[in-house]
């Protein structure tokens, strides 16, 4: 039977997201009129709760904005804190950062490709019934998740809002001895995320690509995580610090997210598949060429292989904290002093899902007078409503629930972090 | 019929939940013992109540959530909380200390649109609660402990002692005794394992106030290292600030 040329599809609440949003589109005499990511995650006030506390805070309260990514928060934290006060990390303490996100990039894929995408591609409702019939698939990417969880646990002291990043260093930093254990396991990991790469190869991706403006880090030598100029392929090219004269962010009433722009052009995304087609070039000759045996190019615009660049960078990051391992010499200290000055200190890196940017003003004495977050998932709050509405468009000969379906995996592609976003969105679909 | 197990999210950030998904080796054996009928984080599947036992995480901060609370209460057999924005109000509740209207015009320039409460509060605020976990985020092993014993109908066995006790059992040096740094294990109820202080750093007490937390004392002793008022004020208001022997604590110490 065809669909009736004017209706509205809901979904309610989002599964298989962080954090709760809706979705709301409406179809009228067989046209896509609106297209609504509604984010209802009730506001928690972030930055005005971070006015009038310690400059040395700021990272413990900002992990707790978002328990999938809390390293994010605390990296983006301590590295504007750093740029506020003069200093710099650099050597061993620097690697050790670079360490401990690659086990969160790890983890939050893992995570991502395993229980809460891959579902969509095989028809289950959940990893938990997909692993009766896919055991090994399943066990596999629950044991990448632990390694990546293993590495924070042993840099950060636990893996949901870690306690040992500080501005200027860490609390405490391991001996070589005590992060060998975690080269074991990473050469294994890494085999197993290459194995489960050439499965993630050979699920069907539908034909659908957009012509996105991505947004990334660009590091002069490395693929991009806690430094770099935010570049674009619509031609930006500014220092971390030049962050709000290219983008902006605005209000709209069916969200407690704000919306972000780039000043003068509108959408833009950030996350893998904007960092992978901005830095393909940075991943080492191995991995390009393992992306490559699986049909990447150079450039992906097609969200729902998103799942297949996850799976890339997940390899990517096993191979990353195998070199820093084996790379690294204990410093003498853990931290390198900081000496307090007034000033205003930006951070943007690389999110499992995008890049992450903090402002913070703060006074002679440390105490933080203003303070700016900006998380992946606004960034990219306007994209997916124009992925729901490209991909609704093609899809009108669709019933009701196959539809909205179809809906969910745009939105599950960009790997929504929802609770971040608020100040971030909620999705019901009319047919009118 | 396997127990029926449903997973609810308030105002948080999703890390208690996760930690049941973080729960890798003990998952499939979970799934085996009971039935996951609501868990959104991690299922399309969603089905109706009743609920053999509700985890519930994060605080009430918009007038829906007074309602969808109500709900859940009677669709559940047990209701237990999980973690220091459920059972405390968690760092949210620092809204609790300020003008509302002053922190929404700080984040959003339309604030008519923003609907919210005034307070952040805890769970046991509007419904009974059979249970409460304690933690920013809470630990794993105990998460197992608490499901594991509705399952079974006992007491959860979670120790109510301090952090204190936790660094004894793991021989951390006490971080106060030979470092001079400052440390809320003393007030802070256990379940993380000593971590800040095996890690050369004092207790933030993210897990919360143990039972009779003497915060009078440990403040005296703050103060002889050197912390000042404002930072007593500062330690004792963070992620657990709304529980009662921390907010007192914080308010000994002015602004």
């Amino acid at each position: 039977m065809t669909p009736p040329p004017t209706r509205t599809i809901h979904v309610e609440l989002l599964t298989r997201v962080e954090g709760e949003g809706a979705l709301e589109l409406r179809i009228e005499a067989g046209k896509v009129t609106a297209a609504e990511l509604r984010i209802f995650e009730p506001p928690r006030f972030f930055e005005a709760l971070l006015r009038g506390r310690a400059y040395t805070e700021a990272p413990d309260i900002t992990a707790r904005i978002c328990g999938i990514c809390p390293i994010a928060y605390q990296m983006g934290a301590v590295h504007a804190m750093e740029h506020a006060l003069g200093i710099g990390v650099t050597g061993p303490l620097r690697a050790l950062r670079r360490l401990l996100y690659c086990g969160e990039w790890i983890e939050s894929h893992a995570l991502h490709v395993v229980m809460l995408h891959a579902p969509d591609f095989l028809g289950y409702p959940d990893a938990i019934r997909m692993a009766r019939d896919h055991t090994d698939l399943v066990t596999r990417g629950l044991e990448l998740k632990r390694t990546g969880n293993e590495i924070i646990r042993v840099l950060g002291g636990r893996e949901i809002h870690p306690i040992n990043v500080r501005v200027g260093g860490f609390y405490r930093i391991p001996s070589p001895s005590e992060l060998q254990p975690l080269a074991e396991r990473l050469r294994r990991a890494r085999e197993q995320a290459i194995g489960m790469l050439e499965w993630v190869s050979t699920l069907a991706f539908p034909q659908f690509e957009r012509d996105y403006e991505f947004v990334a880090l660009r590091h002069p030598d490395e693929y991009p995580m806690n430094e770099g100029r935010i570049v674009s392929s619509g031609g930006i090219d500014v220092a971390i610090a030049e962050y709000e004269t290219q983008f902006e962010e605005r209000q709209v009433a069916r969200s407690t997210a704000l919306q972000s722009v780039i000043k003068g052009r509108g959408s833009y995304l950030v996350g893998p598949l904007a960092r992978f087609s901005l830095n393909f070039d940075r991943l080492p000759l191995d991995v390009q060429a393992l992306a490559r045996e699986t049909g990447l190019g150079p450039v992906c615009r097609n969200p729902f292989k998103s799942i297949l660049v996850r799976t890339i960078e997940i390899v990517y990051a096993c191979g990353e904290a195998l070199r820093l391992i084996e790379g690294y010499e204990m410093p003498e200290r853990a931290s390198i002093e900081a000496p307090l000055r007034a000033g205003v200190g930006q951070g943007c890196t690389e999110a499992p899902r995008g890049i992450c940017h903090h402002r913070y003003e703060i006074d002679a004495s440390g105490t933080i007078l203003g303070a700016r977050i900006v998380p992946p998932t606004s960034q990219n709050q306007l994209t997916i409503e124009e992925d729901l509405r490209d991909l609704a468009a093609q899809n009108l000969h669709l019933d009701d629930d196959a539809l909205r379906a179809r809906c969910e995996q745009v939105i599950r592609n960009h790997d929504p972090c929802i609770s971040c976003s608020a100040h971030f969105l909620k999705l019901r679909v009319h047919r009118g | 019929m396997a127990p029926r197990l449903a997973v609810w999210k308030f105002a948080s950030c999703d890390g208690c939940q996760l930690s049941l998904l973080d729960c890798e080796s003990e998952l499939t054996s979970l799934a085996g013992a009971l039935e996951i009928a609501y868990f959104p984080e991690a299922s399309s599947s969603m089905t109706e109540g009743p609920y053999d036992l509700s985890l519930v995480e994060g605080s009430v901060t918009t007038p829906r959530d007074i309602e969808r609370i109500g709900e859940i209460r009677r669709r559940s057999r047990h209701l237990v909380t999980i973690g220091a924005c459920a059972t405390a109000g968690g760092i949210q509740a620092l809204r609790n200390f300020a003008h509302l209207e002053a922190f929404v015009a700080a984040v959003y320039a339309s604030p008519q649109y923003i609907e919210t409460l005034a307070t952040s509060t805890p769970i046991s605020a509007h419904v009974p609660v059979d249970y409460e976990l304690q933690g920013c985020p809470i630990d794993k092993v105990q998460l197992i402990e608490v499901i594991c014993a509705f399952l079974v109908g006992r007491k959860p066995a979670i120790a109510a002692h301090s952090v204190c006790i936790e660094c004894k059992r793991r021989g951390v040096p006490c971080v106060m005794v030979t470092r001079g740094t400052a440390c809320l294990g003393p007030v802070t109820h256990a379940g993380c394992g000593a971590i800040c202080p095996s890690f050369q750093r004092g207790c933030y007490g993210c897990f919360g106030p143990m039972e009779t937390a003497n915060t009078r004392s440990l403040a005296r002793r703050c103060r002889d290292l050197g912390a000042t008022s404002q930072e007593l004020h500062r330690v004792f208001r963070t992620f657990n600030a709304a529980a009662e022997p921390f907010r007192e604590a914080s308010e000994e110490h002015g602004e």
